[in-house]
């Protein structure tokens, strides 16, 4: 298989999942915020839950439908341009795949219909349970895939049997393999912040026209109740999640740092170029002793550095480099954020400070920007293997010619342009509705009757403004 | 107890294409069918009465494909290639239909001709690329050495083309006469005579699909046409046959229901003869079931969660049939 083909089923891949990786990031923590609305409207009857739980939904159902036909694409992108692949590691990471699709795909599929067009025919309380269940399911969706995508990082579990095929020999191995558990949570997180920075930067937006905005208001405060309390955590399982992979991975952490050789103590490389071919990182700036702190939690402990491995065995240090420093860097911000909106509550002027709303909208997509550079360091810096130390991936692709995957890709990068594009434009023109003057509001019922939060309360005669759309 | 896992799965994999297949195949035969009126109001009655199962009916195509990826790993590995631009084609068939769903009713009135279209074109498109997947796998591929070996254009021939139509004109079947079933009044009408002719042009792809078959592939010749064979395989014909009766009569009549689960059965009977010309490979005339599966350990793994799965999923996918259940009345709908 000549080289350029690889290239184009490696960028195909990349494209159609770092497209498709949006909308389940979304969704994942999409779907958890709609039920604790729902749960919270029919706990406390106040009506803005339900207004806002409305808001979302719409913007949910948009999401879900781009994330299920973009998912559709990765269930045939397999056999299509790593049939290779697929005929060596089907019989361990497919029956995963399989109960992803058999505990998750369908859960989500039977109960979303209920969940969008069935308020009137089920009740409220099944109608509670078909959200939670969809919750649930894209839960479950993220458990079995990165489940699949850990094997391929750290395989466990499995035997070779005399035609080359990897085939299973202790399930629970494969599943509970030793990266699993890390990056489940730090991927679920992951989802959870990126829902949260978005509802946030949309309650910002609206509250910046109308700061006594009932529903904005809810959004906000949720959003920035999420931002501090999960960042930290987000922060520690990620450090977590390092140290395993430098267990497992450790030339994939070499490139992460940009240590060529091996030290201890070992400098934290702020920011630089890791030039692969001088065999150095340039233009670096370092604080002493944090790489070990970091990595080994001690002053003086050795990290590795790329040349304890073979040359053809390093991953493109530069990317996975620079997309981890994103990655981080936009965390950090996270944090900034969240403590600003923190103090801001405490001082009791969290609607008011229109300075956080304005960082918020900014914030607004740093969650799907850090997903996709998280993704990129993991995945980039698995090369040159698809399954970790067992299967390159130059020997993982279909006998396909490059023109046919030429095709393919250019058709893929034309399609998703357009069709993501258009989605995401009505995505944000939903999110640029006032949720106050939403549709969908309870027949008969005032707008506000139950929404006066206790700022309202203090100020009526502006509350009022709050009708506008 | 030995239980042949190969066998067992391959019949699971069947059962769920087939799901695929007639329920995918109604909500696409609706897109396909988008044509035959140009009134708004109706197009959004059409696209309601799908909107809350299409999801779900979509997700036994994720099934077909993730399952014979699981368990007869080598039987994807060597098709994918092999139907490489049908497959490619009918995703992005499907990503065009699927988000008209949506788009239709967020996009402004001017614009939502552009998203009929798209609901329309990748309907028939994705339709047409199942249809070419059926024709070259019913040909057979190249494969030499656990690898395709065939050029990137071997699915295109007469024969794949015209699997192709007929499965455009099968799928609008299903689609009409569900429509007949979930409408009333004068759109019911309306799909009452388009079930007629989709009727009739499916039935003229039968015969043809039928006789050409035979000439296509030796093995399907010897089933047809030698005496022990004979005997499984000659009722289905009958049968299509009787069925198709029962559905231009129940056409003629004004029965809601008997038209759609008339069409069913013809699109059973359809899949249980191709099946006898398939089994017992896998990949036609190069691996069989048990050549491509995967080991035994990978079968059963998921064969447990499938014993208690498909039926919950069964249940529960019936339960939402059932709360969308009887006529579409009005443009009801969240958006």
């Amino acid at each position: 298989m000549d080289s350029l083909a690889v290239d184009l089923a490696r960028f195909q891949f990349a494209f159609t999942i770092a497209f498709h990786i949006i909308f389940p990031a979304f969704t994942i923590g999409l779907a958890s915020f709609l039920a604790v609305l729902e749960g919270l409207w029919l706990w406390t009857g106040r009506d803005v839950y339900l207004r806002v739980f409305k808001f979302w939904l719409v913007i949910f159902a948009l999401s879900f439908a781009m994330g299920v036909v973009s998912g559709i694409v990765m269930a045939y992108q397999f056999g299509t341009n790593w049939s290779a692949f697929a005929d060596k590691t089907g019989s361990v990471i497919g029956p995963l795949m399989g109960y992803e699709v058999l505990t998750a795909f369908f859960l989500e599929a039977g109960f979303l219909g209920i969940m969008l067009f069935g308020m009137n025919r089920v009740g409220k309380k099944l109608h509670f349970f078909a959200t939670v269940v969809v919750a649930i399911g894209t839960a479950l969706s993220a458990f079995w895939i990165l489940s699949v995508n850990s094997w391929m990082q750290t395989p466990a579990g499995y035997a070779m049997n005399d035609v080359g095929q990897f085939v299973p020999a202790d399930w629970w191995a494969i599943i509970f393999n030793p990266s699993f558990p890390y990056r489940l949570v730090h991927m679920v997180l992951a989802a959870y912040l990126t829902t949260a920075f978005v509802v946030g930067a949309v309650g910002a937006y609206h509250l910046l026209k109308n700061r006594f905005n009932a529903a904005a208001q809810v959004m906000f405060s949720m959003a920035m109740w999420m931002m501090i309390v999960v960042t930290p955590i987000q922060m520690l399982a990620g450090d977590y999640h390092g140290l395993n992979t430098l267990e497992h991975q450790p030339a994939k952490v070499a490139a992460m740092e940009g240590h060529f050789d091996s030290q201890g103590p070992a400098p934290l490389i702020l920011f630089g170029w890791p030039d692969v071919e001088a065999g150095e990182t340039k233009y670096k700036i370092e604080v002493p002793y944090l790489s070990s702190i970091i990595l080994t939690h001690s002053l003086d402990g050795v990290v590795p550095g790329l040349n304890e491995f073979p040359r053809e065995d390093w991953p493109p240090a530069a990317i996975v480099f620079v997309s981890f420093r994103i990655m981080v860097g936009i965390g950090v911000l996270m944090l900034l954020v969240g403590v600003w909106g923190l103090w801001s509550r405490i001082r009791g002027r969290l609607y008011e400070s229109e300075w956080l709303q304005r960082a918020s909208i900014v914030m607004g997509p740093a969650g799907f920007v850090a997903v996709i550079a998280g993704w990129t360091t993991t995945e980039v810096g698995r090369q040159p293997y698809t399954v970790y130390g067992l299967l390159k991936t130059s020997e993982s692709v279909s006998p396909v010619e490059a023109p046919a995957v030429w095709a393919s890709l250019v058709i893929f990068v034309a399609v998703y342009c357009i069709v993501f594009g258009v989605g995401i434009f009505y995505i944000f023109r939903s999110m640029a509705k006032s949720p106050d003057a939403s549709q969908g509001v309870e027949e008969g019922v005032p707008v506000r009757t139950a929404g006066i939060t206790p700022a309202q309360a203090l100020q009526p005669h502006e509350g009022d403004r709050s009708h506008d759309s | 107890m030995i239980l042949d896992y190969p066998l067992i799965w391959g019949f699971l994999i069947a059962v769920a294409i087939f799901a695929y297949v007639i329920l995918d195949g109604f909500d696409l035969g609706i897109g396909i069918l988008y044509p035959t009126t140009k009134d708004a109001d109706e197009r959004t009655l059409m696209m309601n009465s799908v909107a809350p199962v299409w999801d779900g009916n979509e997700t036994w195509l994720v099934l077909g494909g993730g399952g014979l990826f699981a368990v007869f790993p080598l039987a994807y590995s060597v098709i994918m290639p092999a139907v490489y631009a049908p497959i490619i084609g009918m995703l992005i068939g499907l990503i065009f239909r699927g988000v008209a769903f949506e788009f239709r009713f967020k996009s402004s009135v001017e614009r939502r001709p552009f998203w009929d279209i798209s609901f329309f074109a990748g309907s028939i498109v994705a339709a047409f690329c199942q249809g070419l997947v059926l024709g070259t796998l019913v040909q057979g591929i190249e494969v030499v050495d656990r690898t395709y070996a065939g050029g990137w254009w071997d699915w295109l021939t007469p024969f794949s083309v015209m699997t192709g139509f007929a499965v455009i004109s099968g799928y609008a079947l299903l689609g009409a006469t569900w429509l007949v079933m979930k409408l009333e009044g004068v759109p019911q009408a309306h799909f009452r005579r388009v079930s007629k002719y989709a009727a009739l042009i499916l039935i003229g792809f039968l015969l043809l699909v039928s006789m050409w078959m035979p000439f296509i592939n030796e093995s399907i010749m010897e089933k047809w046409f030698s005496f022990p064979y004979l005997l499984y395989t000659f009722p289905v014909p009958l049968l299509v046959a009787v069925t198709t009766l029962v559905l231009w009569r129940a056409l003629m009549s004004d029965a809601d229901y008997t038209p759609f689960l008339a069409s069913l059965v013809i699109f059973l009977l359809t899949y249980v003869g191709l099946g006898i010309n398939i089994f017992p490979y896998v990949v036609p005339n190069v691996y069989t079931l048990w050549e491509a599966a995967a080991p035994d350990s990978s079968l059963k793994f998921l064969l447990v969660g499938a014993v208690i799965l498909i039926p919950m999923i069964l249940a529960y996918t019936a339960y939402a049939y059932y709360v969308f259940r009887g006529k579409i009345k009005s443009t009801e709908g969240y958006h």
